[in-house]
């Protein structure tokens, strides 16, 4: 494959496992969670770094989990003591992002990782770092990391479809017939570690916070059930990899900004033209009353 | 005297600092259908979650059927406030019924042909059958009310706990949930509901349970639902109208 269509590949899976997370953290009214793990993963990444000096797909996702479970414990401890759910989140993410950073400064110094590349990401390197693997053969390394947690986020969200379901929009009744509904919450938090840490070295952390929401709130728009919300999510997440990538060469600027700003895009487009909730459609037919 | 159901015994629950709850004690038989009344933050809604073990206990015990409540859930239905649920979820009202099932259905299976049935057969039980695949934010409050009453019927339990079912519905939905409740009565189950209309409270419960902040007084309508006990309750700020007891305005949610 070429060089273009790797790019074009690997952006596209970070658009369709983010597309997929996303529908969930907008539901669970979790956007902000979304925004502090895409920074503590930082820190899971640097440790994992530390320890085995390698930046290889396994140890990220580890690291990534540990960080992202740690975020939400630290979250869920703090909002115990009464402090607000944002506030928790905001000193939570930003504390654990800080020593990430400085680890970084400190003990890596390494041309592979730096703050830079850990918030922009650098998608333009990625068709060079190769790995080989049996049947496929040679490509790219995060290529082949996304492939695995896309369907690690496909078959969990496909085997627990009915609990996600119930615990996201009745978390009370789920409790109240037998689904354990924390072990849920930080699954579903482990899933997001995972997927983030993947699109990290693709998007970086602050556009994988787009990824991650923006494709699934126009998606919201669009329909009222949630599979197909699902289903449209992942493929406007697709869309805006590929309309972005084609941006950034078109003004030859960057691709991840670029992927970002087609994400917004895409929501402007939804929240003008969607047939039940667009701005046209509600100013061509009055508001449908009860009856 | 019938089997006692549920007994709780020196309850006490708080939120944070705040003791919401303190030394609440009473038992409830079998086949009785309560009232709970109180005023604004006398700790209905805390009491219900509290006994599901949605909110922590401070101290205290709950039994059901002479068991704890891990053990004996699927025979306890809840129905939370309407209000506790956003509405605006991608979803149907089937769907939403056939949750009522999901504990029953396990882990890794999908919901059948038969549980679509059992939820179908709730919905119109509620007279709701024309609404089944209508999107959820397209009902009024009542129907949503009617949905969410239909999902706990086909869970099929042995004791209901409902809070606010009645609040902010039509009179079309008050009547058809009052002839479920006196449905469910008559089949021998057990249901207590927070109620905010004094006005109808001797019509439509045979036990009232006075409560503000623990219990003022439990027992028989005929025998407890006096002008003194609910002076004592609500701290005397009710009105008498024309002899009745008057209503005292509630805000919805709380």
């Amino acid at each position: 494959m070429t060089y273009t269509a790797w790019i074009i590949l690997t952006a596209s899976l970070v658009g369709l496992s983010c597309g997929l997370i996303g529908v969930f953290l907008i539901l669970r009214k979790m956007a902000m969670m979304a925004d502090a793990i895409s920074h503590t993963v930082l820190l899971g990444i640097v440790v994992a770094f530390i320890i085995t000096q390698e930046l290889t797909g396994v140890h990220m996702l580890i690291g990534a989990i540990i960080a992202g479970l740690l975020t939400a414990l630290f979250v869920q401890w703090l909002n115990s003591l009464d402090v607000q759910q944002e506030a928790a989140i905001g000193i939570v993410f930003t504390t654990l992002f800080a020593i990430g950073v400085i680890l970084i400064e400190a003990f890596v110094g390494n041309a592979h990782l730096d703050v830079q590349h850990a918030l922009m990401g650098e998608i333009t390197f990625i068709p060079w770092n190769r790995i080989t693997l049996p049947i496929v053969g040679s490509i790219p390394k995060a290529a082949a990391i996304l492939t695995l947690v896309f369907f690690v986020v496909l078959l969990f969200i496909i085997a627990f479809y009915k609990e996600w379901k119930i615990t996201t929009f009745d978390p009370g009744l789920a409790a109240s017939v037998g689904i354990p509904v924390l072990f849920m919450h930080y699954l579903f938090m482990s899933l997001v570690s995972i997927t983030t840490v993947a699109s990290f070295d693709a998007v970086g952390a602050i556009m994988v916070v787009a990824m991650l929401i923006t494709p699934a709130a126009s998606a919201y728009l669009w329909t009222d059930r949630l599979h197909m919300m699902l289903v449209i999510s992942g493929l406007f997440g697709v869309a805006s990899a590929v309309i972005g990538y084609f941006i950034a060469a078109w003004i030859d600027t960057s691709i991840s900004g670029s992927m970002a700003f087609a994400t917004g895009l895409i929501f402007l487009a939804s929240y003008l033209l969607s047939p039940k909730h667009g701005l046209l459609a509600k100013y061509l037919k009055p508001e449908e009353t009860f009856e | 005297m019938n089997e006692v159901v549920l007994e709780v015994k020196n309850l006490t629950a708080a939120y944070q600092k705040n003791t919401v709850l303190r030394d609440v004690n009473f038992q409830v038989e079998a086949g009785s259908l309560t009232g709970i009344v109180g005023p604004n933050g006398a700790g209905k809604s805390t009491l219900i979650k509290t006994m599901l073990a949605l909110h922590p206990v401070l101290s205290g015990e709950v039994h059901f059927f002479g068991s704890t409540y891990k053990k004996v859930k699927k025979r306890i239905g809840y129905v939370p406030q309407r209000g506790s649920v956003d509405w605006d979820f991608p979803t149907i009202a089937l769907d939403v019924v056939m949750m009522g099932l999901y504990g029953q259905i396990g882990w890794l299976r999908r919901p059948t042909k038969t549980h679509q049935r059992m939820a179908f057969e709730a919905l119109d039980k509620m007279g709701m059958a024309d609404y089944a695949n209508r999107q959820i934010s397209q009902l009024s409050g009542g129907q949503q009310q009617r949905v969410f009453l239909a999902r706990a019927l086909v869970q099929n339990a042995d004791i209901y706990f409902m809070d606010e079912p009645l609040a902010g519905v039509d009179a079309a939905t008050e009547r058809a949930i009052m002839k479920i409740l006196d449905e469910l009565k008559a089949a021998g189950k057990t249901v207590m509901v927070v109620h905010h209309d004094l006005q109808t409270v001797a019509d439509y419960f045979d036990h009232v349970l006075f409560l503000n902040r623990t219990v003022i007084k439990h027992g028989k309508t005929n025998d407890v639902y006096t002008e003194d006990n609910i002076a004592t309750t609500y701290g005397g700020s009710i009105r008498l109208i024309g002899g009745r007891i008057g209503n005292v305005v509630h805000p919805v949610k709380q």
